[in-house]
């Protein structure tokens, strides 16, 4: 199971790296998704499988859709000059350098850290929701009162303004 | 060695149906639109599969010089391999299945939700007006539909205890879901049509707008593989429609179970045909409109009401 | 949601529907005597020609598809030199038939005119001209006009009347 572990965490780390480092915006999007597929992998051999079918029907399935949908709008398949001015390698210093810090926080921090679950016993989905609705309520409670706001949003974005009949009789 | 008996059974028996419904689909037609068919190709017209499989082998594969090439190919691919990993979990009988996973429902939705990207990339690709546009469409269409087919199995799982397409089918010795879960079945089965971009719902290919829509730049076999793709999603969807709310496998014991499974999957392969027979084609926003004002909120009350039901009984 | 299940319902009682169309090679489909297939050329009773090459039948056509060259016969009666119709560019609108005031060209319930080579889809006269009448008998052009061609004389026709003698004054 190891193996399979490790194939997955480079999979994911490799094609995160091609996301970031990629110009043509569409690609860069399909080597996410594969990063989010590969991710997926990793949740499910650590015994966690409702997570990792979460993990494709929401990120892969649901978010990245809307993002390529949207990408595919702008049409940007062009490489553009400044895209190419941003993506330098001199650029890359500073935000690498930094990130290479985290990553030592990182590592040092999981060191000292013992999993939570013993890896033996798989995680499913009746366990998930009942921690989600004890353990865990007041969190489920706020995020439906965000996603609640946002359908409000969405709604008084989307609702049309009444239109007056004739159009020289429409004020400006 | 028994396990890869079953992939190769699993594999044979859902190509099979796939290609051979190629046939099926254009003798039905005949039939309700009082035609006789293709009859001329072997007994019944049978070799029109074979003819029509060679036809696709021999055409020329053409990648158009203004398309974002690996795209255009990975495409149909992903289609195909969506959909064939999804009847990894569908179980044929009681010992014939390749795997019974704690997730199958997910793992079916996960797959029917990666399936979009298929027909979005391979719109995208082809960098073609009107595929976009079949892209475009095919994107909506199918997470609109994708939300509701989800909650709209979730009846069944509450009642069946379990994510797992072998439990739920032992759940229904005591009787089929499709009766307490009627309205769940309906909205699963409008989602499926919607979801296998089948007619009435074909918008995202509709030849007369569209000129097929997403894969009009297709040629050779990777038009083959959407081809099949589309034969095959049929084929998925009604057998977890026999599975999920026909009791897949159950049936009187004088004949294999596997027999009662392929003939409830048959059946419903049936009405898909019907619906393309009978029904016209809907607007793009007559579509979006059932979908959000009356689906989704049929799929919500369903799930609400199936329960309160369960916590009472209990 | 009725109306939607009602209409598949009648859509699967096409089952039990007899099927319009036939195998067609084996089985060949009714043809109305009217159907608007091949062109012909017919014969009067007399078994001559009833084409006065008047040249209406070219001059109505849509598609220029039919050429002709008038001449005149012994008694000075016109026929066509040569009468050529490309069937490849005809496009069976029987305009042509309904020209004609002799009813000499006619289309009949024919349509197998398929061939490997496209020259072979021009017809001359030859092939035009059948030996028969056509779908109208006993019609004689000149039985009506009001020249003489041998055919009756001047003044004796059914729905004619005797020439008006110019140097009589009497009615």
């Amino acid at each position: 199971m190891d193996v399979f572990f490790y194939i997955a965490a480079v999979v994911a780390i490799i094609s995160t790296v091609m996301a970031i480092s990629g110009r043509n915006a569409i690609h860069s999007l399909l080597f996410l998704i594969l990063s989010l597929l590969a991710i997926s992998v990793v949740f499910y051999l650590l015994n966690a499988p409702f997570i990792a079918a979460l993990e494709v029907i929401i990120y892969a399935g649901a978010i990245m859709v809307l993002f390529i949908f949207v990408t595919m709008m702008l049409n940007i398949g062009i490489e553009r000059e400044t895209e190419k001015k941003w993506l330098r390698p001199r650029m890359w210093i500073v935000p690498s350098i930094l990130a290479a810090i985290l990553l030592l926080d990182l590592i040092l921090a999981v060191k000292n850290i013992r999993p939570v679950s013993n890896g033996e016993e798989p995680i499913l989905p009746k366990q998930v929701g009942i921690s989600l609705f004890s353990t865990y309520l007041l969190g489920v409670e706020i995020a439906a009162i965000l996603l609640m706001a946002g359908v409000i949003g969405a709604y008084h974005l989307g609702s049309q303004k009444k239109k007056v009949k004739h159009r020289f009789l429409e004020i400006k | 060695m028994k396990y890869v008996f079953i992939i190769a059974g699993v594999l044979l028996i859902a190509l099979t149906i796939a290609a051979g419904l190629i046939w099926v689909e254009r003798r039905l037609l005949s039939v309700w639109q009082d035609r006789l068919g293709p009859n001329r190709v072997g007994p019944f017209g049978l070799g029109q599969v074979i003819a029509d499989t060679i036809k696709l082998f021999f055409k020329e594969d053409w990648v158009p010089p203004f398309s974002d090439k690996p795209v255009f190919i990975l495409a149909p691919g992903i289609l195909m391999i969506t959909i064939l990993l999804t009847f990894a979990v569908v179980p044929f009988g009681p010992d014939f299945y390749v795997f019974d996973s704690n997730i199958g429902v997910l793992f079916f939705l996960g797959n029917s939700s990666l399936g979009v990207y298929s027909i979005v990339l391979g719109g995208w690709a082809s960098n073609n007006k009107y595929s976009l546009i079949g892209a475009m469409r095919a994107s909506a269409q199918m997470l609109t539909y994708e939300v509701f087919m989800g909650l709209s199995l979730m009846g069944v799982v509450m009642m069946a205890d379990s994510f797992s397409f072998c439990k739920i089918v032992e759940a229904q010795r005591g009787g089929w879901f499709f009766i307490p879960q009627f309205i769940g079945f309906i909205v699963f089965f409008i989602a499926g049509i919607a979801e296998t971009h089948r007619l009435p719902f074909d918008i995202p290919e509709a030849e007369g707008e569209l000129i097929a829509g997403y894969h009009s730049e297709y040629s050779g076999m990777k038009f083959g593989m959407f081809f099949v793709g589309e034969y095959l999603g049929i084929t998925l969807i009604s057998a977890l429609i026999s599975t999920l709310f026909f009791g897949g496998w159950l049936g009187p014991s004088f004949l294999p179970p596997v027999f009662w499974f392929l003939f409830k999957t048959f059946f419903f392969i049936g009405v898909f045909i019907l619906l393309r027979a009978s029904l016209p084609r809907p607007r793009y926003d007559q579509l979006m409109e059932l979908g959000w004002k009356i689906l989704l909120p049929l799929a919500l009350l369903n799930l609400l009401v199936t329960g309160a039901i369960l916590i009472f009984l209990k | 949601m009725i109306s939607i299940l009602r209409s598949m319902w009648l859509t699967f009682l096409h089952v039990f529907h007899k099927t319009e169309t036939v195998e067609y090679p084996e089985v060949k489909p009714y043809l109305a005597p009217r159907y608007r297939g091949r062109i012909v050329l017919t014969r009067d009773a007399d078994n001559n020609e009833r084409c006065v090459a008047c040249y209406l039948c070219a001059a109505a056509c849509p598609v220029d598809c039919i050429s002709l060259q008038a001449t005149e016969g012994k008694e000075g009666r016109r026929y066509p030199e040569f009468f050529r119709i490309n069937f490849s560019r005809c496009i069976f609108c029987g305009f042509c038939e309904e020209a004609c005031p002799t009813y000499a060209i006619q289309l009949i319930p024919d349509f197998e005119l398929a061939e490997y080579d496209r020259q072979n889809m021009v017809y001359e006269k030859e092939h035009l001209l059948i030996s028969g009448e056509g779908k109208y008998h006993g019609y004689n052009f000149y039985k009506n006009a009001g020249v003489d061609m041998g055919v009756k004389r001047k003044g004796e026709g059914d729905n004619e009347e005797k020439p008006v003698d110019i140097k009589d004054l009497l009615p």
